[in-house]
């Protein structure tokens, strides 16, 4: 009768997780049992496992969640935030079943569907103690029923190559652009680099039409779409890895007013010339207190990065807008002059709080304020084609 | 933006004595708001009439008035004062009226005392039922379907035009839901409005639409000036809506939202904050989620620090009423730093990495005939909180810590009672929500219920359910493996019935064991607990402040050595657990004192305690606080983790000196009296050679097990007999048997109780004087701190007489043979910190009642009237000094009389009778000050909430033997211009002495009787003495408790009308009451 539960199986723990530095947490399997590599990143957020398990960015990591409990509302009452999951896999403390009886899907079940694997019952928090001391760290799941060697499953979390430098990005870009809303009076296109479907949700709810084009569109395939404004979405590793998707915002630049968030505000500081580096284990959660530089007023934020813009990279004509308060990084920019800015954080949150959705009111404005200019502004058309010859 | 410098001095208000509704947690607000405005610069004038708080200590504040809550005082203090800014938000709805009523009788404006915190539109916005309605549909949340009422035929409509029943009837401000209930149909209806009409201060009842079943959330809610808010914690109820929040078992955070349906609740909280306008500090926001629809409605915000509060704040490690504090003078979020942290802000939502569970205690076997189902009105005294890894463990360490004989979930004695439950019962105790509810719920699941039924007989969300279940069927896998042995053999299973929280009492129970032998077994197979900390931010950044909890992970973090600690010897220090009846906030404050004081001594402290309401549990009362049960198992586990030179079990009452003895055996070093000398004082053949050796008398007395033992006793000693169970505290089981009738029944009552233990049968001392004494002795010298005489005879428990510091009545040559007896007492037991002695005098004869070589209750009521800290002083022999080192040698005598009074929590319970017993049944305590006694006595009424009024009709009902005694007192009372009722037997006897009553009839003999008087409020005030120890008449019971629901002052003994008239002849000639300071008044004494 008890074996309903699989206790057994559960403090047998026959699955680990295996860091690269050596270190191994060990627990039981659920989801997909599959091996596989990937970053080992902590989120430190206490609901919204399902639009984390969704968020692109989580794309090539595993994602320890620092939560006690996981899984004790059913996946199928919430939202996702892209088509599919495009994390690594992940890693929980006290996994949590749902109610059979009224046809709730389970995390584990939802794990399964997506072909994700999980590893529950570890010590999460010892391990998001190792990951803040040691860094964000190259690891290695062993969820399936073979044996094997820690000590082999350590030498393939460091044999593998890691998310530094590399594009991942490109991966979890939708290759098919399309449309939401026709309704509206202003168009933006928005540049999916793994963009999270509530930041689309946002932008349609200012009223705006809203066409999604890959990451792979051009300068040219953008300003064919006639946008009023261009959104530079969040995505996952290495902004240092998309040197041609910083050509493109270069060219946006001052054409158009942009708005970006994460990997997009990653970018919009490489356009401006300033250095993006790694933190040495991110930000990931719900609870990170962000100072608007303007008002003075905070905003609990929702985070997800690993990288940050290095502040005194920045040229002059770029301002720091937003700062976070834990450890004084830069969270937002703005240009002083041209129409542009960004912000680290998520406020489209999803998980989160919804403090900073103002600001996706603040992007409209902007292009409004940009739209007015270019009536008492003469040729603006022409602008397009200088650029395009001074790149060529 | 930096603090402000235009005020220099702001009166704080405490929340007065322990009530059901209002407990401890205000002490602690009180103690953070007091050290952080003082450490800013601010003076600090602080009133409050509870003396067993740690904020009524004289170096909390620079002024501390320990005098009646009422506003004609707090008028005088201000009027003395002046103080700048009135801080109304740390101490309770109390604290919040009076500032409201000091607003509008205009006493604020006249003085120029600015509300801060808190401004008088926001409060009346949040409390005012109209304007709160108002306030929310406009911000469009949803709410019940309601209506206000201010009488029987308004309510009557109202519940018309809902039309559907059940209907929640709730008064407005009042506190703890009193007065409020749920009404089933038109006569439930009719009662409760008419109660509830009377309990609220404006005399106004809300009924509204039933949202029973339903779930229910809190949110607490933190807001600066500039407007940034964040949520500090968010709380789930595993109790659905219909069982008051403080009854309800709490969980946080709250695990059965989703995130958007969570950020929802969260924006809606933060508009609820700027809609009612607090403008800086703490709130609650309470929600109510109809499960199937999610339709969300707002139940209640209340714009202050609250119970949920300091909940929040022990389970989040972010110190709400400190920071409230100072948003309340200027800082804003941003600007303060993260304690915990020390390098992040406090403007951030904290992150737990564990689930915080909270339980409630109740003290039903206290009064049997209340009706122990929960309702809308709060019931329990005192709340336990566990952190664990898991909510199975945190749940089950919760259940530990309540101390109710209850080690988790099964697996006790206590609990085989529920395999008994036939089928039927079972499901009607399930779904009556009750103290023990969640042990049925376990019962139910052993029978393999389904998780659906459960559902439908609870509406518990299934995800407590589910957990439920889960060690129900998990109990079994334990049992499989047949011995403590067998689990010993397979560590993966012993470790994961750990980490579902299972305790070495509950494996013992399971396997015929001791939980010493499981301890033993674990330790030989290195199974042990590991500790991790309460850092805010799970794990994000490293924690400054050591806070730990235990947990059964596979790491754990390493022993911290503090800056500035190394090479300190580490004592620890044994909190009392959750508060009851009997053990209290006194013992906190014991505690506490030793902690504060061991610190300066130059020892690291370490505090264990489960009491999320205490001060104790704040982490910077010690170098580190461990949120635990207090429990063998749990406390041996940090102690040994810590390496520790020693423990202090003689503070925390009656939990940590039961622990005593087998903490010793388990290799710890117990500091001060020793646990075989602790235990001496409770044997009675060994105390009654004591006695003898020191040649007081003893009432005749004898030990029974059984009934015939009992019978066998009396007939040698005689009636009356005061019947008890040994090893309790707070009289528990404590009666006066008069007839042998009864005495079968108690013994048989007791002998159930006592589970095993003797009972134990003294000849009652009828109309004896009680004294108490407290002393301190370094092992060599013994010094009385004071002797107290209470008002009360002997008879009535002491923590419920009134007493009085000096005697009122001793003769010297009396008092010194206490302190004699003082001496000889502590030095033949070995006393190594503080006694207490009970003595009784009848006859000029001095009788021992009882010794007990720990802290007492009336510690801080001693301290504070004699200006001498004795618990501190008292930890410090017990770490070596001698009373000539710290410099008290000498008992100190002071020039003005201290009152202490006790406050009892009838009105929570109607129906049930208030004489006063052997059987403590008070809840708190009030202390008052005053150069006159009458005086001093009168405001201790006047604190107690027993207002005796300056004229008006008074009803007098006295018993045979107290008539003649009563006669002058009543001549008195009639000079001073009160009129008279009086039954017909106390009339005919007052016309005899020439004084005029109107007669009325005996409740059940006729109209108009005394409940008609009450209802018509015709009487202003009740004096009623009924025969000692016999069963009261059914309507005397009934006339006490509606004059105690109605809020009629009620004196129940001669001795306390004495007093009472002795202070109104006082206040006649003297005019007012006057108020003074703690400090002034220590000024005066002679050291």
């Amino acid at each position: 009768m008890t074996d309903k539960f699989n206790w057994k199986a559960k403090r047998e723990k026959k699955a680990f997780l295996a860091l690269a530095d050596g270190t191994v947490f060990r627990g039981y399997a659920f989801g997909q049992a599959n091996d596989t590599v990937g970053e080992a990143v902590f989120n430190t957020g206490m609901a919204g496992y399902k639009q984390i398990l969704t968020d692109p960015s989580y794309a090539g990591q595993f994602v320890v969640f620092t939560t006690a409990e996981v899984g004790a509302y059913a996946a199928n009452h919430e939202k996702s935030e892209s088509r599919d999951v495009f994390l690594n896999g992940i890693v929980v403390n006290s996994l949590d079943e749902v109610s059979k009886e009224l046809n709730e899907e389970s995390l584990h079940d939802y794990m399964l569907k997506h072909n994700k694997p999980g590893i529950a019952g570890v010590d999460t928090r010892a391990l998001t103690i190792h990951l803040r001391n040691n860094g964000a760290q190259k690891a290695y799941l062993h969820v399936d029923d073979t044996d094997m060697s820690e000590e082999e499953a350590i030498q393939k979390a460091q044999e593998w190559v890691g998310l530094d430098g590399q594009d991942y990005a490109s991966k979890v870009s939708d290759p098919n652009g399309y449309e939401l809303s026709t309704e509206g009076d202003l168009h933006v296109v928005a540049l999916d680099f793994g963009i999270k479907t509530n930041i689309l949700r946002n932008l349609v709810k200012q009223g705006m039409k809203v066409t999604v084009l890959p990451i792979t569109a051009t300068y040219e395939q953008i300003m064919a779409k006639n946008p009023d404004g261009v959104f530079l979405s969040n995505g996952p590793a290495d902004p240092n890895s998309l040197p041609q998707v910083v050509a493109v915002v270069k060219q946006l630049l001052g054409k158009v007013p942009l708005m970006g968030i994460c990997l997009g505000n990653q970018l919009l500081g490489l356009a401006f010339g300033a250095n993006v580096s790694k933190l040495k284990f991110g930000h990931h959660g719900c609870n990170h207190p962000v100072k608007n530089v303007k008002t003075g007023a905070v905003e609990i934020t929702s985070q997800n990065h690993n990288y940050a813009i290095d502040a005194i990279t920045l040229p002059e004509e770029v301002e720091v807008t937003h700062i976070n308060l834990n450890d004084n990084t830069v969270e937002g920019i703005r240009h002083t002059t041209l129409p542009a800015f960004s912000v680290q954080y998520h406020p489209e949150s999803a998980p989160g709080p919804n403090d900073s959705l103002y600001l996706f009111s603040e992007f409209r404005q902007m292009i409004e304020e940009f739209k007015a200019k270019q009536v008492s502004t003469p040729k603006p058309a022409e602008v397009p084609k200088e650029v395009k010859n001074v790149l060529l | 933006m930096p603090k402000r410098t235009d005020i220099k001095k702001i009166m704080l208000i405490g929340s007065g004595p322990i009530v059901i509704g209002q407990g401890c947690e205000f002490d602690y607000s009180g103690v953070q708001a007091c050290k952080v405005l003082r450490r800013e610069g601010y003076e600090v004038v602080l009133v409050n009439s509870n003396p067993a708080t740690i904020m009524t200590d004289p170096e909390m504040a620079d002024r501390t008035y320990i005098e009646p809550l009422s506003v004609d005082i707090l008028h005088e203090i201000i009027r003395r004062e002046r103080p700048d800014a009135l801080l109304p938000t740390l101490g309770g709805q109390t604290a919040l009226n009076l500032a409201m009523e000091l607003n509008e009788r205009g006493i604020l404006d006249r003085y120029q005392v600015e509300l801060i915190g808190a401004k008088a539109e926001s409060i009346q916005r949040a409390e005012d039922r109209h304007l709160f309605k108002e306030a929310m549909l406009k911000i469009g949340l949803d709410l019940p379907r309601s209506g206000s009422a201010h009488s029987m035929s308004e309510a009557t409509a109202i519940a018309n035009t809902i039309g559907s029943w059940p209907l929640i009837i709730r008064p407005g401000f009042t506190l703890g839901g009193t007065g409020g209930g749920i009404a089933h149909n038109p006569e439930e209806f009719e009662t409760i409005v008419n109660r509830g009409l009377d309990a609220s201060l404006n005399n106004e009842v809300l009924i509204e639409e039933s949202l029973l079943g339903w779930k229910e959330f809190e949110m607490e809610v933190m807001r600066d000036k500039k407007g940034n808010a964040v949520i500090v914690c968010s709380i789930e109820n595993l109790d659905p809506m219909g069982v008051h929040t403080g009854d309800s078992i709490t969980v946080a955070p709250i695990q059965s939202l989703d995130d958007r349906a969570y950020q929802a609740m969260r924006d809606d909280s933060l508009k609820v904050m700027e809609a009612i306008g607090v403008e800086t500090g703490g709130s609650n926001v309470q929600w109510a989620i109809e499960p199937k629809t999610g339709r969300r409605i707002i139940i209640e915000m209340n714009p202050r620090v609250s119970r949920s509060s300091a909940l929040a704040s022990k389970a989040t490690g972010f110190p709400i009423a400190k920071i409230a504090a100072l948003l309340a003078v200027g800082y804003t979020l941003d600007e303060l730093r993260n304690d915990i942290t020390q390098t992040t802000p406090s403007c951030f939502e904290p992150a737990l990495d564990y689930v915080v569970v909270k339980v409630p205690r109740f003290t039903f076997e206290k009064f049997p005939k209340a009706d122990s189902t929960l309702g809308t009105q709060m019931k329990s005294v005192g709340e336990a909180m566990a952190i664990g890894t898991n909510f199975k463990q945190a749940m089950q360490k919760a259940l530990r810590s309540l101390e109710t004989g209850y080690s988790g979930f099964g697996c006790c004695a206590k609990c085989e009672k529920f395999k008994e439950y036939d089928d039927e019962t079972l499901t009607k105790e399930v779904a009556r929500p009750s103290a023990e509810r969640i042990f049925v719920l376990y019962e139910a699941f052993r029978r393999g219920w389904s998780i659906e039924k459960l559902y439908e007989l609870t509406k518990i969300d299934r995800y407590f359910l589910r957990h439920l279940e889960e060690l129900a069927y998990f109990e079994d896998e334990i049992k499989a493996a047949k011995s403590l042995a067998g689990l010993a053999k397979n560590i993966p299973l012993f470790r994961q019935a750990k980490e579902f929280g299972f305790s070495d009492i509950q494996i013992g129970y399971m396997f015929h064991k001791r939980p010493e032998d499981v301890m033993e077994v674990r330790k030989q197979i290195g199974l042990k607990p590991s500790y991790y900390s309460v850092d805010t931010c799970a794990g994000e950044f490293e924690a400054i402040t050591p806070y730990y909890y235990s947990c059964w992970a596979e790491n754990s973090e390493p022993v911290r050595t503090i800056i500035g600690n190394r090479g300190k010897k580490r004592i620890m220090v044994l909190g009392g657990g959750p508060n009851r009846i009997g053990q209290g906030i006194e013992f906190d404050y014991c505690c506490c004192h030793a902690a504060f004081t061991l610190r300066r001594e130059g020892y690291e402290v370490i505090m264990v305690n489960s009491n999320p309401e205490t001060v104790s549990t704040d982490y910077d009362t010690s170098d580190k606080l461990y949120f635990e049960p207090l429990t063998l198992e749990d406390v041996m586990g940090i102690y040994e983790r810590e390496n520790c030179a020693g423990v202090i079990v003689q503070f925390g009452g009656q939990t940590p000196l039961n622990l005593a003895m087998r903490l010793k055996k388990a290799g710890a070093n117990v500091v001060g009296t020793s646990p075989e000398d602790i235990d001496l004082a409770e044997d009675r053949d060994f105390f009654k050679q004591l006695v003898d050796k020191v040649g007081i008398k003893q009432a005749a007395s004898g030990i029974a097990h059984n009934v015939e033992e009992a019978l066998a006793i009396v007939d040698r000693i005689g009636y009356p007999v005061l019947v008890r169970p040994s090893f309790v505290l707070g009289g528990r089981g404590m009666v006066i048997v008069y007839k042998e009738k009864y005495l079968r029944k108690f013994v048989e009552e007791a002998a159930a109780i006592g589970e095993g233990k003797p009972i134990l049968i003294d000849r009652f001392l009828e109309d004896a004087t009680e004294l108490d004494v407290d002393c301190i002795s370094d092992g060599k010298h013994t010094v009385v701190g004071a002797i107290m005489e209470h008002v009360e005879p002997a008879g009535i428990h002491s923590g419920d007489s009134a007493s009085v510091i000096p005697p009122m009545t001793l003769s010297k040559e009396i008092q010194d043979k206490v302190r004699q007896y003082a001496k000889d007492f502590a030095r033949e037991l070995h006393v190594v910190g503080l006694m207490n002695m009970q003595l009784a005098v009848k006859d000029g004869e001095l009788y021992m009642i009882e010794v007990n070589p720990r802290a007492s209750r009336t510690v801080p009521f001693v301290s504070k009237s004699i200006g001498v800290p004795l618990a501190s002083y008292a930890s410090r022999c017990m770490l070596g000094e001698t009373l000539e080192q710290i410099g008290f040698t000498e008992e100190v005598h002071v020039p003005y009389v201290s009152v202490k009074e006790a406050v009892f929590p009838f009105v929570k319970f109607p129906g049930v009778d208030i004489t006063l017993s052997p059987e403590m049944k008070s809840t708190g305590e009030v202390m008052s000050i005053d150069r006159d006694r009458g005086l001093a006595y009168l405001k201790s009424q006047l604190a107690a909430g027993n207002k005796v009024p300056s004229e008006g009709n008074i009803f007098v009902s006295l018993k045979d033997e107290d008539k003649q005694k009563a006669v002058p007192l009543i001549r008195q009372l009639v000079n001073l211009g009160y009129e008279l009722y009086a039954t017909r037997g106390t009339s005919t006897m007052l016309y005899n002495e020439g004084i005029k009553t109107r007669a009325v009839f005996r409740i059940s003999r006729g109209r108009p009787n005394l409940l008609d008087l009450i209802h018509d409020k015709e009487v202003q005030w009740i004096v009623n003495t009924t025969e000692n120890g016999a069963e009261a008449m059914v309507d005397e019971i009934q006339m006490r408790s509606k004059a105690v629901v109605s809020g009629i002052p009620i004196t129940t003994t001669i001795a306390a009308l004495t007093s009472t008239v002795e202070g109104l002849m006082d206040k006649h000639d003297f005019g007012r009451f006057e108020v003074c300071s703690l400090q002034e008044y220590h000024r005066h004494v002679k050291k």
